[in-house]
């Protein structure tokens, strides 16, 4: 039977959001406080959603333990307690929350336990970004 | 067609094993959560269903019914018990968040009047959840 697997992982991590291929003053009116030269940064809450049949040997649709450890060498490992901008992947692209939930969605593409469906992040409370896994 | 999500929760304990599995496999496949012994959680149950909007009522379902209905079939039977040893949905299934997804969907799927039963969410944590929309669903 197909079940659906959602596990929330939690990093802190500053940005500055600016493209170099905007004037000072264009980056100013585009991106605002987040322009800030020193960096700002965010108690991020990241969501991944896979899905399968549940495995009648384990009851699961991928095993915790091995998703939890993906997640701590590729996720927390990358992320947590860094500035985002000093990252190869942010280097040409603006380290907004889409972007950030595009470069998890690849992270976890390398999971292959089960099916990824989904993954949102979260910046604050009130703001999250959902990429889902497109249909081939 | 609207949906409706109601919420409750229950506590209980559980662990995992499987007695097709040596003990050295269930310690490695299940680690901490095989502890024989046990360990608990805050669970929430969150419930939707789809349905028209009674003309009469502005309803879909009757909150107060769906709240009972929830008790009696799930909240009630799991709430402050040992779901391996005491819930017979787990005697011969692993109580795992998704299992309990799949369990609660079998005692609401067909009990709630006039609407649909849609979804079944299961939080064993706020970082840890399932979803089950039924067999053959998706």
């Amino acid at each position: 039977m197909k079940a659906f697997l959602n596990r929330r992982y939690h990093f802190s991590a500053s940005h500055r959001l600016h493209a170099e291929s905007l004037t000072d003053e264009q980056n100013r009116n585009t991106f605002g406080k987040c322009n800030n030269p020193f960096g700002h940064g965010h108690n991020y809450i990241a969501t991944v959603r896979l899905s399968g049949p549940v495995d009648a040997r384990t009851g699961m649709v991928a095993n915790l333990a091995d998703l939890d450890r993906f997640a701590t060498d590729n996720l927390l490992g990358r992320y947590h307690l860094v500035n985002l901008n000093t990252l190869p992947e942010f280097e040409q692209v603006v380290p907004t929350t889409e972007n950030l939930a595009i470069e998890v969605h690849r992270i976890f593409g390398g999971f292959t336990d089960a099916f990824l469906e989904s993954v949102d992040v979260e910046e604050t409370p009130n703001n999250s970004f959902t990429y889902v896994t497109p249909s081939i | 067609m609207i949906f409706l999500t109601r919420k409750a929760e229950f506590s209980a304990a559980h662990f995992y094993w499987n007695d097709d599995l040596s003990p050295e496999e269930n310690e490695h496949v299940f680690g901490k959560c095989a502890n024989r012994n046990g360990h608990g959680h805050n669970y929430t149950l969150e419930v939707t269903v789809s349905g028209e909007i009674d003309p009469v009522s502005g309803f879909v379902v009757d909150l107060k019914v769906l709240k009972d209905i929830m008790e009696h079939e799930v909240v009630g039977v799991y709430d402050h018990r040992h779901l391996n040893h005491e819930i017979p949905d787990f005697k011969t299934v692993i109580p795992t968040t998704e299992n309990i997804a799949i369990a609660a969907w079998k005692r609401l799927d067909g009990k709630i009047p006039g609407a649909k039963l849609h979804k079944i969410r299961v939080y064993e944590t706020p970082d840890l959840y399932a979803d089950f929309y039924g067999q053959g669903a998706l």
